[in-house]
């Protein structure tokens, strides 16, 4: 096991900069997620640490090695892909073992050894099957042996899962926590599904049009998303932003917008410096975060009733503003609500966020900094 | 299923007509004319050109008498030389060659593999006449650019056409062929997903090994097919005759320059047409051959 870092690394293909000066480290044991929308440079920032890729500017390092320039083959690392790269000439066994092969080991010893592999991952039965004779999620748990069956440094894995429906993923992500647990490699792992990330990560690299916006623990992306585009991204459904413009009054800061009513709010001192009245902000609250209350409170907002979706042990009420603007309240009831109208949801001031005009978190005063 | 067609039967009937007289009058007849002739002991002149006799197995006999068969410019001999420039010339040559190349070509910068694609396709696409000429000039005793090149580099001279006939026609027609297996094997191993590769580069492969068990074994299909096809076009290929006529003294006498020389050059129709009707045989299992591996690779694609 290894640490990896990036050195103000950059990626481009011809006039497009996939990657731009990044400069993330990865700890040793730890597993961590780099997450974003499709094309925002998660894949080629994995594949520069594999070596299938080699930066433009910058350097890679695995633990002390600078592997930058050197061969994925001399990198002591083992990758998952997306289409999991399965041998459709070779049974499960030699696939499996195939890593092993190249490196010399005889027949009976790397046979031996996925075996031992293929019964941790409950593959052991099918070594004589061939690929294509075996269901998604075993040939997802293949590709994993065959990444598992020698020791590396560094564990990729590009969107292992995204190939699978969607139970069969739920049962994947599950064991690869566990796995996780039980062998303390260091991973990393490319996905575009946030719940993935939360579930499986250490920490989430929140990447967008190449640069990593945020880097931290699933629970501090999830409580203190850095931007609007990391907030909007994870949690599901995604957080309900407003547009609402500042007022300072008696050292407070007051939010106003159309149907919206807050408690004044502290903000730090350092924040204060920074805003003024008429500023415009935007607003965040998460959809668990929002009840059902009646109209004219402090914190709350009100809309007419746009959709009430039951799905079992909640039920997601939107509403809809006159700007056409929609807020979604997650409503944790087993019963069935009942709606209609004018709706008004009410939140508490420790749950709101607030980001300023160019979208960065602004710290309130209840969260130490 | 519903069969959809463009045109009613009649219409594609006549369209197909022309090509089927054509195809019938130069192809089926004369493939049936060789047949009666080689039976039959018809010349150029004398007396059996107006009146050819019914000969029988004469003529086949006399292509497989024990006593000359391996004598230099009998069919034995042409036969194994033959064999021979195939096996060099095609299996050695041009699989082997068409098949480093198209490996190569995988893993260098794209600029470079186009390049190289062109200028062996451009090798291919140049008229055939053209090609042994050139290879005339560059291999002649007094002027040619081999020889030059030699003394350039203080080498002897050779006489290369005089000297190594058979191997002046096996480079020759290596030097031709090679395109055709090597865009075969080069756009069979782009059909491979490159994450085959990716996974065995990460899992620590060497370029050999990586072709020895990836990619080897899954374009096996496609080399049966490239290796029946330049087999057969080897076979049956004429243009060495351009560069040495067969000579010197029956040498480079491949089947096609000897069925040629049998029949047009010294006019003996029905030999020739034995020749003709043997060499077509041999084609024909090659052919049969290929068919059936193509289906049996059909098949197990639909499957």
């Amino acid at each position: 096991m290894a640490s990896v870092s990036f050195d103000s690394v950059t990626k481009r293909f011809g006039d497009f900069t996939a990657v731009s000066n990044l400069g993330i480290t990865i700890g040793d044991g730890e597993f961590v997620c780099l997450l974003g929308p499709s094309g925002c440079g998660k894949t080629t920032t994995l594949r520069m640490i594999a070596g299938l890729e080699t930066p433009s500017a910058g350097r890679v390092m695995i633990g002390e090695r600078d592997v930058t320039f050197m061969h994925p083959k001399d990198r002591k690392i083992s990758m998952v892909f997306q289409d999991y790269a399965l041998y459709p000439h070779m049974n499960l066994a030699d696939n499996i073992a195939y890593p092993l092969k190249v490196r010399g080991e005889s027949q009976e010893k790397r046979h031996a050894r996925a075996r031992e592999v293929a019964d941790i991952l409950k593959i052991g039965q099918l070594l004589e099957r061939m690929p294509s004779q075996i269901s998604g999620g075993q040939q997802q748990r293949t590709s994993l042996a065959r990444a598992l069956v020698y020791p590396s440094d560094v564990y990729l894995f590009d969107e292992p899962l995204s190939n699978l429906d969607a139970k069969l993923r739920l049962e994947a992500r599950g064991f690869l926590n566990h796995l996780q647990r039980d062998l303390g490699m260091t991973a990393v792992y490319v996905t575009h599904d946030q719940a993935e990330a939360m579930a499986l990560a250490t920490r989430i690299a929140v990447m967008d049009a190449g640069i990593v916006v945020q880097y931290a623990p699933p629970l501090e992306v999830y409580r203190r998303p850095a931007t609007t585009f990391v907030a909007n991204f994870v949690g599901n459904p995604p957080m309900n932003l407003l547009p609402v413009e500042a007022m300072i009054s008696d050292g407070a800061l007051h939010l106003k917008a159309v149907g919206l009513a807050t408690a004044p709010l502290r903000v730090t001192r350092a924040a204060a410096k920074a805003l003024e009245s008429g500023k415009s902000l935007t607003l965040g609250v998460r959809p668990e975060h929002l009840s059902l209350a009646s109209g004219g409170e402090e914190n709350t907002i009100a809309g007419q009733l746009f959709a009430n979706e039951n799905m079992g042990p909640e039920a997601l009420v939107t509403l809809e503003r006159e700007d056409a603007a929609r807020f979604t309240a997650r409503i944790f009831t087993d019963e069935m609500v009942a709606l209609e109208g004018r709706v008004t949801l009410g939140f508490s001031s420790d749950h709101i966020h607030l980001f300023d005009e160019r979208g960065l978190r602004l710290p309130l005063d209840h969260e130490e900094d | 299923m519903r069969q959809f067609s463009l045109l009613s039967r009649t219409a594609g009937a006549a369209f197909m007509t022309p090509a089927g007289v054509l195809i019938g009058a130069f192809v089926i007849a004369p493939f049936f004319w060789v047949i009666y002739v080689s039976f039959t002991n018809r010349t150029l002149l004398g007396r059996t050109a107006l009146n050819p006799e019914f000969v029988g197995l004469a003529n086949y006999i006399s292509l497989f008498d024990a006593g000359s068969f391996f004598t230099r410019g009998e069919f034995g001999f042409s036969l194994i030389l033959t064999v021979q420039f195939v096996l060099f010339s095609a299996l050695i040559g041009q699989a082997v060659l068409g098949m480093l190349l198209a490996w190569m070509l995988q893993s260098v910068p794209k600029s470079l593999k186009r390049l190289t694609e062109m200028v062996v396709i451009a090798a291919w696409i140049l008229p055939e006449v053209v090609i042994a000429f050139a290879w005339f000039a560059f291999l002649d005793y007094d002027d040619g650019t081999l020889n030059m090149i030699m003394d350039a580099l203080g080498l002897p001279r050779g006489d290369w056409l005089l000297s190594f006939p058979f191997w002046v026609i096996v480079v020759f027609n290596t030097w031709r062929g090679t395109a055709f297996s090597m865009m075969l094997f080069n756009s069979a191993f782009s059909s491979i997903p490159p994450s085959y590769f990716q996974a065995a580069d990460v899992a620590g492969a060497s370029s050999w090994q990586k072709f020895r068990d990836i990619g080897l074994p899954l374009i096996r299909g496609h080399v049966v097919t490239d290796l029946i096809l330049i087999t057969m076009w080897t076979f049956n290929v004429f243009t060495p005759f351009l560069l040495t006529a067969g000579g010197p003294s029956y040498r480079t006498e491949i089947l096609p320059i000897y069925t040629y020389r049998v029949a047009f050059r010294d006019f003996e129709f029905g030999k020739g047409a034995a020749v003709g009707v043997i060499v077509m045989l041999i084609n024909l299992v090659f052919a049969l051959f290929y068919l059936w591996v193509a289906r049996k690779r059909t098949a197990k694609v639909v499957a």
